[in-house]
């Protein structure tokens, strides 16, 4: 099998547009979470959410005129535009942008959504109830399609290699990196830009996880306070939107045309928990096995990781992958540094799993891993650090990303240090 | 220039993205203007809105220029 590794970051997340601006944020401890301003929350439950902060790009604002024409954006729905603006910086950071056929037919494109054109969808349903069919566009199916980011995506630079897609629920980022590095491995590609889009902030998104029951309720008062993953008082999710992408690359070809190689993809798992359409199993045994087989493709003991970027949601299910990690870990608990990232950005849905992903990646290159914030009280005892409110400088070589998503869906990728 | 081609125009400049200039009477909305069979079906769309009239798909398949646009629009408006 042919080494895997990644040579290009972008993001669009509800702290900032761009990997370092987000970075820094996350570092800190800065939450993205406030009141949504997307829609009126008159009629919904929840009225708070981690929203992609719109502006003129300055200070880490995203400005949607850098990434698509407004005659284009139109006739997408904004998780197409989120992972449009995450694939042009990773593709950007990568600096890849061949011109001749072999290298363009070389290159493919894997990015997902969990739900896709949810908004759209919502929003032609309305159109189609009131006027009638033949007021609803021709760019709302095209436009509303998962794989139409990858789709987006390679019209954009003319990548002509593997072009797919993965809906996966809150597992899809983390399927689509695995999946795209597997396309490589196997030489199906030799430049894979993969990752994911969300844009579920709308009223029907927030009515339909409200009505899971998934969502967080009551902190209107101070949202920032809201997604405390591990916390005694943490009372379910707060939805995020936004996008992450990452250029994985057959390291011999990175390495020859002198690429910043940022880690590589060593381990992916993925297992089922064939238990219940919302709920994780009780027992955390789909997560568990989902690490293991990681482990095992990586080629590592578990007691060699050094930081786990958890999935660690905000809900009841946070202390099942806790459990399930100190039953992997075994005696070497205290050894290893487990976060929650969503503490800060709260959760992408299908985008999650890529910028956690770049999270962890980043956590290799920069030595350091970042904070749980709003961990105040643990819900349980645990030998993990759980970096509680402050990040944790110390040696990286090993870090694993986990994501599981409704229907029982698990997945979790290793990086290492090269 | 009519009012009909005025509006015509703005619909034209807003849905394609093109220079006003460019949208002159023999201006064909694809060959010229830059716009896909999709772009055509939400041009089609944009003008039944405007003009509050129905442009049935088999005329919709004649409408390939700027002036086949105003000339239709201003016989289905008079009618």
């Amino acid at each position: 099998m042919r080494r895997v590794v990644v040579t290009g970051l972008g993001m669009v997340t509800p702290l900032a547009d761009g990997v370092e601006e987000t970075w820094s944020r996350i570092l800190d401890g800065v939450s993205g979470a406030g009141p949504i301003t997307r829609f009126d929350t008159s009629r919904v439950t929840t009225t708070y959410a981690c929203e992609v902060p719109f502006g003129d790009g300055s200070d880490g604002t995203f400005n949607p005129d850098t990434y698509m024409d407004p005659k284009d954006r139109r006739k997408v729905d904004d998780f197409i535009l989120y992972g449009m603006a995450a694939a042009q910086q990773a593709v950007k950071d990568a600096g890849w942008t061949p011109e001749d056929d072999d290298a363009l037919e070389r290159t493919g494109v894997l990015m997902g959504s969990g739900i896709g054109g949810l908004t759209s969808i919502a929003e032609t349903s309305v159109l189609l109830h009131e006027r009638g069919p033949r007021r609803v566009s021709p760019f709302f199916i095209p436009g509303a399609l998962v794989n139409l980011l990858a789709g987006q995506v390679s019209i954009r630079y003319g990548f002509k290699g593997p072009n797919h897609s993965v809906v996966t629920a809150c597992s899809t980022g983390a399927h689509a990196i695995g999946d795209a590095a597997r396309l490589i491995a196997l030489d199906d590609a030799d430049v894979m830009i993969a990752g994911g889009g969300e844009n579920p902030i709308s009223e029907i998104g927030i009515a339909g996880f409200n009505a899971c029951k998934a969502l967080s309720t009551k902190r209107a008062e101070d949202p920032t306070k809201a997604s405390r993953p591990y916390d005694e008082d943490r009372d379910g999710f707060v939805m995020g939107e936004g996008a992450g992408a990452v250029v994985l690359e057959e390291y011999e070809h990175a390495k020859a045309r002198g690429a910043t190689i940022y880690a590589e993809v060593l381990g992916y798992g993925l297992s089922g928990d064939a238990y219940h359409i919302t709920a994780p199993s009780e027992d955390g045994d789909g997560a568990e096995r989902s690490m293991r087989a990681a482990l095992k493709r990586a080629g590592i003991e578990a007691g060699q990781l050094d930081y786990i970027n958890a999935h660690g949601t905000s809900t009841m299910a946070d202390v099942i992958e806790l459990g399930a990690v100190e039953r992997m870990m075994g005696d070497a608990a205290g050894t290893v540094t487990m976060s929650s990232t969503k503490s800060m950005t709260g959760h992408l849905l299908g985008a999650a799993g890529a910028i956690e992903a770049i999270f962890s990646i980043l956590a290799i290159r920069d030595q350091v891993a970042p904070p749980t914030i709003n961990l105040d009280t643990p819900a349980v005892e645990t030998a993990i650090d759980l970096a509680p409110n402050a990040k944790v400088e110390r040696e990286i070589n090993y870090a694993l990303s986990n994501s599981f998503g409704f229907g029982g869906t698990n997945a979790s990728v290793i990086f290492g240090k090269v | 220039m009519s009012d009909i081609a005025d509006r015509v125009k703005k619909i034209v400049v807003e849905h394609l993205g093109v220079e006003e200039s460019k949208v002159v009477d023999a201006a064909s909305f694809i060959d010229d203007l830059g716009a896909d069979s999709l772009d055509t079906v939400e041009l089609v769309m944009a003008f039944e809105e405007e003009f509050g009239i129905e442009i049935p798909d088999d005329a919709a398949e004649t409408i390939q220029t700027f002036q086949d646009a105003t000339k239709f629009i201003t016989e289905a408006t008079e009618s």
